[in-house]
Formats: C-alpha cells, structure tokens, sequence
C-alpha cells in the first residue's frame, strides 16, 4: 500500500480554499449596509464563507485525488485493499469539526448579543401589520400614527414593537440585516440602529396571503430634525382598530378599572390581559 | 369509494336536517357536505378495495380466508393495481405511483418558475401562485421523497435481511394504498372553491385557519400521507429488529437497514406531531375550536412548534435513506469495505438523537421565547459534525479502493457527495442565529432547502434506482442515457438552485409572485435552468420504461456485491429464498480472499471461513 502524499494534498487543499475564499469574498452577499448591525453580521458571514470555502476544498481535493489516482482500469475486476476504518482519523475528524463549529457557534452568539443590546435612548416605534399593509405608530410623539411609511431618525437606535393584527407577517429592511415576525396576540421585538440616511424598502417576509407579495412600505432614514418635522407634522393618532389584541384588550382593562375604581380598588391585577379568562 | 362518499355526505344531511340547520353551509372554512364525505370515502374504498377483509373476519370472529399467497408475485401489469401483499410488488407500487407524483410535483414547479421568470405578472394570478408553491412543496414531500425511500427500502430491505417478506404484509399493503388516496386529495384541492391550500405546505396559523376550503384537504390529506408513513416505519421496525437472518447481528447489516432504522425511528416519534398539527388546524376551521384563534387565547406560535418538532426530524427522514444508500453504492464500486462502518450507522444513530433537538431553528425570528435560540443553534451546528462524518467515511472508502465509474449509479453517488456538502454547509449558515434572522424566508431558504432535497435526497433516489434496477426488473438500463440524465440534472441543478442563494442573500423574499426588477436576470436564468431540469427527467423517465421492457437480461449480481439481495436471481423469485440465507460476516468484505457476508440455501457445502475483525487500522 503506497503512503499518501498528505502534505501535497493539504497543500492543495489551502490552495483551493484561498482562491475559492478570495474570490468569494469579492461580493457584497448581503447588499448594501445601513445600520449598525450590518457590520458585525457581514463579518460573520466572512468568516463562515472562509471557514466553507475550506471545508467545500477538502471535500473537493480528496474526492478528486481518489478518482484520480484509484479509478479501476477496464476490465479490472480485482478489489480494493480491505481497510475497515482507522480509529485514530475517526475520532480526529469527529472532533475537529466540532471545535469548528462550536467556535462558529460561540462567534455568532456574542455578535447575536452584540446587535441585540438596548440603548438607553433608544425610541419606540410601534408596526402594525395587517393584510396587506405597513402603518406605524409614534408612541413618543403623542401617538400619531402614518400609513405605508416608516421615518426614523439617523444615527439613533430604535425598538419597533411589532403588532400582527391578522395572521403572522414578517418585518424585514434588508439594508438592516434585522427581521422579526409580527404575531397575532404578542408584541415582538425588532432592535435596529440605522447608520446611513436613505430610502429603503420594508418587506413582508412572512407568507401572509394572496397580497403577500406587493406587502411592502417606504421606509426613510433621516436626520433627528428632519425627522422631527416630519412627525410633528402627522396629525391622527392611532385608531382604535388598528391596535393589537393586547393593546385594545389594555384599554379595555383600563376602562373597566375606572369603573371597578368607583367602588374602591382592592382588586389584584391580573396581567397583561392577553389570555382570556 | 362511492359507497363511502355517499354514507358520509348522507351522513352530514341527515344530521343536520335533524338539528334544524341548514343543510349546505358553505361558509369559508365550513363546507360539512365536502369534509365528511372527505374522510369517508377512502375509507369506503378501502374497504371495498378488500384492504380489512381479513382483520375484520379475524374481529368478527369469522374463519377467516387463509392466505394461501395467491396474491403473491405480479405476473401481469394488471397486478399492480390489486392490493398485494408482496414487499416486492408493494416496493414496485410505492417507486411507481411516487415517481408519477414527482412528474406532477415537477410540472407545478415549472409553472412557478414561468411565472417567476420575469418579474411583473405573467402566467398565473397571485392567488393561484400561492397555491402553486403549496402543493408544489407538500405532493414532493409527502408523496415523493419520503414515501419512494419507503419504497425503494420496502424492496431490498427484507432482501438485504434474508427475510422473505416484511413481517406485516397486509400492513404494508395499507401503508401504501393510504398514499395515492393522499395525492389524490391534494390535487383535488384544486377543485375546491377558493382554489388549492394556499398557505404553503407549512400551513402556519392563523393563515390557514381562515384559509378557503382547499386547506381542508391539505388537513386531511395530511393525515393519510402521515398514516401510511408510520405504519410502514412501525412495520421496518419491527422487520429489521425479529426478522434478520441467522447470524445476521446489528453489526452485520448493511448501512442501508441501519438508515432504514433510524429513519422509521424519526417517523414513529415524530410524524404523529405533525399529524397533530393539522388535526388541531382542521378542528379550529371546522369545528370552531380555538388551538391557534389568537382572539379567543390561542396560541399561535405553538403551531410552529408543533409542526417543525415533526418537520425538522422530516428533512433526515428524507436524507437517513439516502445516506444508506450511498454507503452501499460507494462501497460496491469501489470494491472496498465502508471506511469506519461502526461509526457510520453510530453516526446516523446520533442524528436521530439530535434532530429532535433542533426544531426551533426555523423560528429564529418567530417571536418565540429568546432564551431557545442559542441552544437550539448549539445543537443545530453540532447535527453537521455526524453528517460530516459520513462524508468523510465515504471518501475514505474511496481511498485505496478500485474504483469503477461505469454505472450511473456511482457517478450519481459521487455528484451527491459535491452538491450536499454544498447544501450541508449552507445548513451551518442558517444555524448561525445573525445570518439566519437577515436570510430567513429569502431565496437563501429556497436554494438551501432545495440543494439539500434535490442535490441531496433526489441524487441518492436516482443513484438507488440505477443500483437495484437491474435486481427489480432483471433488466439492465441504458447507461449511455443514464449518463446523458446525470450530466444534465447535475447542471441543471447547479444552474438552478446556485442563483438562488445570490438573489436571496441580496434581498429576495421567498413565496413571492413577483419581485423587485434588479433579480429579474437571475431569475431567468434560473427559470431557464429549471426547464432544462425538468427536461433531463424526461431522458430518465424513457430510460426506465423503455429498458423495463426491452433492456438486456441482467444477471443476479451485475455489479457483484456482496449484500444478500444480490444472491439471489433478478427478480428475486417469489419468496426470495427456497431456504433462509446464514450470515457469516459483515456485508462489505470486499478484498479479504474468502470472505463471505451470507451463505445461500444452494450452497451448503460452503466453508464457513473464520470471522474477521471489524476494524483493521490502515498504516
């Protein structure tokens, strides 16, 4: 049994790998950048595809070398030499794929924390999402509420607070690198830092029926007093009809609590009201 | 059937008659008339079909008609369409009746990527798209893909075992018959007012709770399609565990029956979930219950958690076979034993163990409770390390073996190797919590999935065909053609599902009828690939049924392996073997002088040569 030329083929390997990583990380996979996460996730995405690229090249290399060099001549009708497996390899290529992707895990976890942390002056916005339409409503600027456009202010994180009102959509600025589903009866989260002024566009994600395709906002980055002027200038605050499960159930409970306060409190709250009882 | 149809929708009008209700309600999700008669009429037809003649003679106490296996063997074409109780004819039934629904899975996509070929609207309306990519999904999965691995297993397993049928025939022949009633009601779904389900083969609440009639059928449907899968896993179960040859220990089966094991232990556990799912969907549309009404304190994430608890585990229910495949193909060509065998069927004992555990990876940005993420992502990334070990074992067997590249078979074995690790490697990304939240329900989704089911478990079908179509039909096929169908679909895969992942990256949401005008170029050449595609299957489908009939007579063992169904001729005869097979040694023995894997009945006087050890470390 002939040794294998192991140097030459791990040689071949990194070769392989590093043309394939350096041509690969010529593209902008995710498109244009516009918040502060972007960073973070294209960096990561970086890393995988280099980390893929010579995984892809191992695979490619060995299976190339052994139809190469083990292709049976025609009419060759002996066997192979009867190696049942090596314990030593099994257990190395067990566990270095572990180490690899345990170490990819760890890395995405801190940049999952990384993009996930709350500033302190951080602005709500709450999304109401319905069949087939984007509105949006400015808790701190007395409520008022837009349809099918979405200003935010540069340069300043904000919470958008998603409210399904029908079925499950799903909110998604693909500048942002951020999408979160809205679902009916929970408020979800989607935390966004937007770093570059712009016109983008909001898309459904989420299947949510025959309009699903054209579901979709305009959404502006704009400077803080650009911004201000344009919310101080909407005039509507959000109907009634637009809030979501827990928000009309909240006002409800708050009416029925002005009345139980007549006859003198006492009564333990039950919670968010979301669950019917 | 009729018989069925009628008590059912007779059923309905009567009671409601009685109730004083009017008697056709055709609110949205309501339609009694059309839901009862739904359920009925399979059972009407297989009842007439004979298919609980015995059990219900065996309950009622009667005699019961002895199985004389009469039934047994097809010997006209007319056969297959009887219900038969023989592995072999069901296995035939099963890859015959799934490939047909392939066909029309395949048309639908190609009217999905007509449609998406240009952005703007071209071929069908909104609507009708949704449903197009529902049925496309749900008749590939539920009636390709799983059940032709149940199919092609039903055949060579009991073979493999040296069994001469599965241990509950008339079960078996159940499994199988439950599946055309599944397909049919999935097509005629189209039929329904309101169109095919819609709400894609996920059927996530609350859309489908208010979805028109046809999601109706999608609900019940499932419910046969899922039948039939477990009872043929309980019947693999039980087949592989009391029904193995002498001498024929864990150690000795080949891969294939181990991924056969592993996958009926996925189905069992985890089929029964989904069927959950859409009984709890069917009964919130129809009997106004409320598991998923958010507005009377359902829950609807819960669906997501029930669905993909059974739906994850179903990608490896769609992958294990396919794994066992390989491992016998790549071992019979390249006349070696498979590279680290214990640890090949530990390692599809370990996915089965971890895909239970990472289910919650599709609901990265669900909304679910966000402590769930991270570990799932843990178990996510580690459910590659098993499946890189098989990719690694097969490229070891390759090493110092000879390898023969002249059967179709093998050439498509190698090609899966390349593209899976393409379509596994894409699964580590969408592990990545951060990737996954930018790419979820993008194009990226599509091209993954697309590269794991096609590239991966559609690859290891056609290898499997190749492999034991000779052992099925006695019959050699065209390898020239058989080259012709590899070359196209390996580009034409390639060609289709790479652009996916660019267009779905950039921005390009999933489930869409149209799209932004920049993906128009790649879409068309998606599109364009799609058909060329769809056109190779064309070669594969003349190559089968044309050799079927006139190929030239294939001997017991063309590609001399070792595996038991090759001892036998081709067909095997009837009941696969005048005496049961003793097995004297592992089934991939290749290059030890002597070494045997089964003794056949004719050949007695054979030596029992000594057992070698299973692992021999190479230097």
């Amino acid at each position: 049994m002939t040794r294998l030329p192991i140097l030459k083929l791990v040689l071949a390997t990194l070769a392989l790998g590093a043309v394939q990583s350096v041509v690969l990380l010529q593209f902008d996979w995710f498109g244009d950048a516009a918040s502060t996460a972007t960073g973070p996730i294209d960096t990561l995405m970086d890393v995988t595809i280099v980390v893929s690229s010579f995984i892809f090249a191992l695979v490619c290399v060995f299976l190339g070398y052994a139809l190469i060099k083990w292709r049976a001549k025609p009419g060759d009708e002996g066997d192979g030499v009867p190696i049942h497996g090596n314990t030593k390899l099994e257990i190395w290529w067990t566990m270095i794929p572990v180490l690899i992707v345990v170490a990819l895990a760890g890395y995405s976890w801190a940049v999952l924390d990384d993009i996930e942390t709350k500033e302190s002056n951080a602005m709500t916005v709450d999304v109401y999402a319905q069949q087939f339409a984007w509105t949006f409503g400015y808790p701190e600027s007395g409520n008022k509420w837009a349809e099918g456009e979405l200003h935010v202010p540069v340069d300043r994180q904000v919470i958008f607070k998603l409210h399904g009102q029908d079925v499950i959509h799903s909110f998604w600025v693909p500048e942002w690198r951020i999408k979160k589903d809205a679902v009916p009866g929970i408020t979800t989260d989607a935390i966004v830092t937007p770093d570059r002024e712009g016109t983008f566009q909001l898309v459904c994600t989420e299947l949510c029926g025959i309009g699903h395709t054209t579901m979709r906002a305009k959404v502006v980055v704009e400077s803080e007093e650009k911004y201000n002027q344009w919310v101080n200038g909407l005039e509507q605050e959000v109907p009634a009809f637009l809030m979501s499960a827990d928000q009309a159930l909240e006002v409800q409970r708050r009416a029925e609590e002005r009345e139980r306060g007549i006859q003198g409190s006492g009564v333990e709250e039950t919670g968010s009201g979301n669950h019917a009882d | 059937m009729l018989l069925g149809a009628a008590f059912g929708f007779g059923l309905v009008v009567a009671l409601r008659a009685l109730s004083g209700l009017e008697i056709f309600q055709t609110e949205q999700t309501g339609y009694p008339h059309v839901v009862v008669p739904l359920i009925t009429a399979p059972f009407g037809f297989l009842f007439g079909f004979g298919a609980f003649d015995y059990w219900f003679r065996w309950a009622a106490g009667k005699p019961t008609i002895p199985d004389d296996h009469a039934d047994h063997g097809a010997t006209r074409w007319q056969d297959y369409f009887k219900f038969n109780t023989d592995h072999k004819v069901i296995g035939i039934q099963y890859i015959v009746t799934t490939l047909f629904f392939f066909l029309i899975g395949g048309l639908l996509a190609l009217l999905i990527r007509a449609e998406l070929a240009q952005p703007g609207a071209q071929v069908v309306a909104a609507s009708t798209f949704n449903g197009l990519f529902s049925t496309h999904a749900t008749v590939m999965i539920f009636l390709f893909i799983i059940p032709i691995f149940a199919g092609l297993a039903n055949y060579v397993v009991p073979l493999m075992l040296g069994a001469p049928d599965m241990a509950f025939p008339r079960l078996n022949a159940l499994s199988f018959w439950l599946l055309p009633i599944a397909g049919i009601i999935f097509l005629a779904s189209f039929l329904a007012p309101g169109g095919a389900f819609d709400a894609g083969w996920t059927g996530y609440a609350p859309l489908a709770g208010g979805a028109p009639l046809g999601q109706t059928f999608f609900n019940i449907g499932v419910q046969f399609a899922g039948a039939s899968s477990i009872a043929a896993a309980l019947n693999f179960l039980v087949t592989i565990i009391t029904m193995r040859a002498p001498g024929m220990n864990l150690w000795r089966m080949p891969l294939m029956v181990w991924a056969q094991l592993a996958t009926s232990l996925l189905v069992v556990g985890a089929t029964p979930f989904v069927a959950g799912a859409q009984f709890m969907t069917l009964f919130d549309r129809v009997l106004g219950m409320n598991f998923f009404n958010f507005l009377e304190g359902g829950d609807v994430i819960s669906y997501q958690h029930i669905f993909w608890f059974y739906s994850h585990p179903a990608v490896y229910i769609m992958m294990l076979p396919g794994f066992g495949i390989i491992s016998e193909i790549i071992s019979t060509h390249s006349r070696k034993p498979v590279f680290g065998y214990r640890l090949m069927a530990l390692a599809l004992i370990g996915i089965v163990v971890l895909s239970y555990s990472v289910w919650a990876h599709h609901m990265f940005v669900s909304g679910m409770f966000s402590w769930l993420r991270v570990p799932i992502m843990i178990s996510t990334m580690l459910i590659a390390v098993p499946t890189g070990i098989k990719v690694f074992s097969w490229l070891g067997t390759l090493f110092y073996g000879k390898i023969h590249t002249y059967s179709t078979s093998m050439l498509f074995a190698l090609a899966f190797i390349v593209t899976f690790t393409i379509g596994g490697i894409s699964g580590v990304m969408l592990g990545m919590i951060p990737i996954d939240i930018h790419v979820s329900d993008t194009y990226f989704i599509v091209a993954h999935i697309h590269f794991v089911l096609f590239g991966g478990s559609v690859f290891t079908i056609f290898a499997g065909l190749y492999h034991w179509f000779p052992k099925m039909t006695g019959r050699m096929y065209d390898e020239k053609l058989g080259r012709i169908h590899l070359w196209l679909t390996v580009v034409g895969t390639w060609m289709t599902f790479v652009p996916m992942h660019w267009v779905g990256m950039d921005g390009m949401p999933r489930r869409v009828a149209d799209y932004a005008a920049q993906y128009g170029d790649w879409n068309l050449v998606v599109s364009v690939s799609a058909f060329l595609l769809g056109a190779a299957q064309l070669v594969f489908l003349y190559n089968m049924i044309v050799s079927w009939r006139f190929g030239p007579k294939a001997g017991p063992n063309p590609w001399r392996a070792n595996s038991i169904e090759w001892q036998v001729s081709s067909p095997p005869p009837m009941y696969n073997f005048d005496e049961i097979p003793r097995v004297v040694g592992g089934p991939y023995e290749y290059g030890t002088p002597g070494a045997r894997h089964a003794i056949m009945g004719d050949d007695e006087g054979a030596a029992v040569p000594e057992p070698k050890p299973t692992t021999v470390a190479a230097s």
